[in-house]
């Protein structure tokens, strides 16, 4: 990893936890050359029209994504409606096959709040900190949480109706979201409550599913309301504390989106469906550091981008293996 | 020159330097300034509304509404609401569904576990307690950890002995609190002590609740409705009774003198709730206070 990237590295992890990205100081040599080669270059504008005319919207990486978000989540239902006893429990504990599982938010909360850990809770939390090391971090978010899914077709409302100028996107400071993790964890610490569990959707929405509906999913529609008609993806984006822990764990994740900057038109639709934009400001014209740029540790590699570009700057990689897709 | 500052000199037109505000900081438009001020707002309101939403949990347990009764090997309360992960996984294995997660009224509740036993009790017809394995943060344990104190008359004196595998090696419950104590609340009601006898389903032909009966099959509960009674004289609660000795009919001596048979409990008592389920009067005459301890 080169010096550039290094420093990226860092700043992305700042902008994770809240920073706006900012325009890099200093750009390498041979992604230097290439911004220049760019500039006001005509038969660029007129390929780019081209790429343009001919590109195919697809949604690959949704349909794999929406698959996997919905199967995971049905495994659990089927298990106790059905008894097959494969993934028992709801997401914020489980046993996969006897294994435990447990989502490090509610770990974390449960810990804090009646500090003292049995082994079980270890364990689970341990496998589930390995498995999405691995796996990426946030990809819990846009590949598990049933909330995502609910989030993401409030969010084709919401813009729908933005197009129409009936809302507008009211964007908040994304610092919030650090703010809140604070917050909840001294709440669960000092109360010895786990306080957000009794608010997090994730958690509603998963017990909803396998052990019926409650009164809990009122709040849960209250948060869709609140983002279809006043704020875009606002839970995901300012609140919610489950994609910040996970965020911090996709830190040292292989799996991760990588930009490759020759091809790129910087027209910046993968910025326009990306739940998390500040994320992508490197593909913004003159920002890429380097000739390919991985996307930070706040990234749900939930692969919109992926499917959105046109010119297949946008990629999935695993870090140390050849690259997918 | 670099890109960069080639760039940097369009935006700042040509070579004239961006004139500096006398705090150092660039130059902010005033529509800019409002829309900033505006964004702070809103971030205030929505951190606001969360905390709002995540601190009405706490009302529930400041007007402590309803003490609901919880799983076997329950730790106290406070303890229970602060480990509990509300993941569910003693719904799933108890073989009556006695289990129920608790709803959004229940504050920071939400999704903990809790048994209603006039709709269902616990009978212990997984022959352990299942439930505790299954809880994989300890809410549910077999052995409270040593900086929790213990309340008097919470603990038993003994394991409880199952009266359903009372012939087995191990008879007994690997249970070491009680969870709850029956309790006679409506004497004037219970049948034993007015003489009466029972004949027909107790609760009904519509009532879903099962239990364990030995004659039927060890391992499968049935609905109590499948299994009607005809009892001279009701001892229900004494007969269903899944712990040997928590409770037995006595004669006891009614205020003006006369010899009265009534159902009484004793130490034994774990909570379980199978009297109060099986109580065949309406309200029922006897309950199970939740969380109580033993007094003698």
């Amino acid at each position: 990893m080169s010096a550039l990237l290094k420093r990226r590295f860092v700043d992305q992890i700042k902008v994770m936890f809240g920073a706006e990205p900012s325009k890099p100081k200093e750009i390498g040599p041979a992604a230097q050359k290439i911004h220049f080669y760019k500039k006001g270059n005509r038969d660029l504008i007129a390929e780019k029209l081209h790429a343009r005319a001919h590109a195919e919207h697809k949604n690959t990486w949704r349909n794999r994504r929406w698959a996997t978000l919905i199967f995971a989540n049905l495994l659990f239902t089927l298990s106790f409606f059905l008894d097959i006893q494969i993934l028992e429990g709801a997401l914020t504990a489980s046993r996969f096959v006897g294994f435990h599982l447990i989502d490090l938010n509610s770990a974390l909360q449960v810990m804090l709040a009646h500090k003292h850990i049995i082994n079980n809770l270890l364990i689970g939390t341990g496998t589930v900190l390995l498995l999405w090391v691995l796996l990426g971090g946030r990809t819990f978010c846009s590949w598990v949480c049933p909330y995502h899914l609910l989030a993401e077709w409030a969010e084709k409302i919401h813009l729908y109706l933005a197009k129409k100028k009936l809302v507008t996107d009211q964007t908040m400071d994304r610092r919030l979201r650090t703010v809140f993790w604070a917050i909840f964890a001294l709440l669960a610490l000092a109360t010895g409550y786990t306080v957000f569990e009794a608010i997090s959707p994730t958690g509603i929405l998963s017990r909803a599913l396998i052990y019926g509906p409650g009164l809990a999913l009122l709040w849960v529609l209250a948060l869709l309301f609140f983002e279809v008609f006043f704020s875009r993806r606002a839970w995901c984006r300012y609140a919610c504390p489950i994609g910040l822990t996970y965020g911090v764990v996709g830190i040292v994740s292989p799996v991760r989106i990588i930009y490759k900057l020759d091809a790129c038109f910087h027209e910046g639709d993968c910025r326009k469906v990306c739940l998390v934009p500040h994320v992508l400001d490197t593909v913004i014209k003159g920002r890429a550091v380097e000739t390919e740029v991985p996307i930070g540790p706040d990234c749900t590699r939930c692969g919109l981008c992926v499917d959105t570009c046109p010119t297949g700057s946008l990629s999935f990689e695993v870090k140390g293996l050849s690259k997918l897709a | 020159m670099s890109e960069n500052e080639i760039e940097s000199d369009r935006e700042n037109g040509g070579n004239t330097p961006r004139k500096p505000t006398p705090e150092g900081k660039p130059a902010v438009s005033i529509a800019k300034r409002q829309t900033n001020r505006r964004r702070v707002l809103r971030t205030i309101l929505l951190t606001g509304g969360v905390l709002g939403a995540a601190l009405s949990g706490f009302l529930p347990l400041v007007y402590a509404q309803k003490k609901r009764l919880r799983p076997p090997g329950a730790l106290d309360e406070k303890d229970f609401l602060g480990s509990c992960i509300k993941c569910g996984q003693c719904v799933q294995v108890c073989p009556v569904s006695a289990i129920k997660l608790a709803d959004l009224v229940d504050g920071m509740g939400v999704g903990t576990p809790y048994i209603d036993p006039r709709n269902q009790a616990c009978d212990f017809s997984c022959d352990a307690v299942q439930c505790i394995l299954a809880c994989p943060t300890g809410s549910l344990t077999y052995h409270k950890p040593d900086f929790l104190p213990v309340r008097p008359g919470a603990a038993l004196a003994a394991k409880p002995i199952l009266i359903a595998k009372e012939k087995d090696a191990e008879p007994t419950l690997n249970m070491h609190e009680r969870i709850g104590v029956a309790r006679l609340t409506r004497p004037e009601a219970c049948l034993a002590i007015q003489g009466k006898g029972f004949k027909g389903q107790t609760r009904g032909p519509d009532f879903k609740g099962q239990l364990r009966y030995m004659a039927v099959d060890r391992w499968k509960p049935v609905k109590i409705s499948s299994h009607p009674y005809d009892l001279a004289e009701c001892d229900l609660c004494v007969r269903e009774c899944p712990v040997k000795g928590a409770i037995s009919i006595e004669t006891v001596f009614a205020p003006d003198g006369s010899k009265r048979k009534s159902p009484v409990v004793h130490e034994p008592c774990v909570g379980c709730g199978v009297c109060e389920m099986v109580c065949p009067v309406e309200p029922t005459a006897i309950s199970i206070e939740a969380g109580e301890v033993w007094k003698s």
